[in-house]
């Protein structure tokens, strides 16, 4: 019996954005409030399963040609990189520095260098979870 | 001044003890409702408006005694009321084609006409 629910279909394709939204929003919220990179991951991926429920894996992977593998991969090289760029200015290995930059639209905003480790643990984690999850759904015959 | 607080804190207890039964309320049809459909009625509705008047309550309540306006609520709101109606949807979906029966005095069954129509003519494209 193939399984097309259009109520559910529909539904997603508004909720995804919702779901994505906040993640991106946990994942910048997460140096003074509840958040970060992991959470942040685990709810993008999240957004990417209730994709993969609604629609069949072939056509989510049409939509998003992403090799998570490397996503992943690529998330632990940023995250090593910058504990290694601390040691350029003479400082021990994941030191970390904020400074406060004027930007055109949002004004005073604090800039520290632990946002792009975040970034580099959200895309390991978004990468871990879509891979594992991926690879227990599909069936090679 | 002092009368918006005392009408926002009157309506913040209101909408929160609102949700609060409400919840308490579809808890009780889960209990006493005979089939899954009927539970599933039950569960959806009363149970989504709960959790909304709740959330909108500690909204308000953020906004008048904290002053701050949580764009988070505001989301969980819209959120809960697409979701919970679809979740609902999918049990009793699933339910249905899994072929649970039921209760024994409903009376009135269209999907089964339209899925027994819709086999029919699945037979006749396979017969061609």
């Amino acid at each position: 019996m193939k399984f097309t629910d259009v109520f559910l279909q529909t539904a997603t394709k508004t909720l995804v954005f919702i779901i994505m939204t906040f993640s991106i929003y946990i994942l910048f919220a997460g140096h003074h409030n509840p958040g970060g990179g992991f959470i942040g991951g685990l709810i993008t991926a999240s957004a990417l399963v209730l994709l993969y429920i609604a629609f069949d894996l072939q056509s989510v992977r049409d939509i998003i040609p992403f090799n998570f593998n490397k996503l992943a991969a690529a998330g632990v090289i940023i995250s090593v990189l910058t504990g290694t760029a601390s040691l350029l200015f003479n400082v021990p290995f994941l030191s970390q520095t904020f400074t406060y930059v004027y930007l055109p639209l949002l004004g005073k905003t604090e800039l520290a260098s632990a946002v792009i480790f975040d970034l580099g643990v959200y895309m390991t984690v978004l990468g871990t979870t879509m891979t594992i999850i991926t690879s227990i759904s599909e069936d090679e015959k | 001044m002092e009368t918006i607080r005392m009408i926002g804190e009157i309506s913040i207890g209101i909408l929160i003890l609102i949700g609060a039964l409400l919840s308490a309320l579809s808890a009780f049809g889960l209990i006493r409702l005979p089939d899954v459909y009927l539970r599933s009625h039950a569960a959806s509705k009363s149970a989504t408006l709960g959790v909304l008047c709740i959330l909108f309550g500690v909204f308000l309540y953020f906004m008048l005694d904290l002053e701050h306006v949580s764009v988070k609520l505001l989301l969980g709101i819209v959120f809960v009321f697409i979701t919970s109606p679809v979740a609902g949807h999918l049990n009793a979906r699933a339910a249905y084609r899994s072929g649970v029966p039921l209760w024994k005095h409903s009376n009135r069954d269209d999907l089964k006409i339209a899925l027994k129509k819709e086999q029919e003519q699945e037979q006749v494209e396979s017969e061609k």
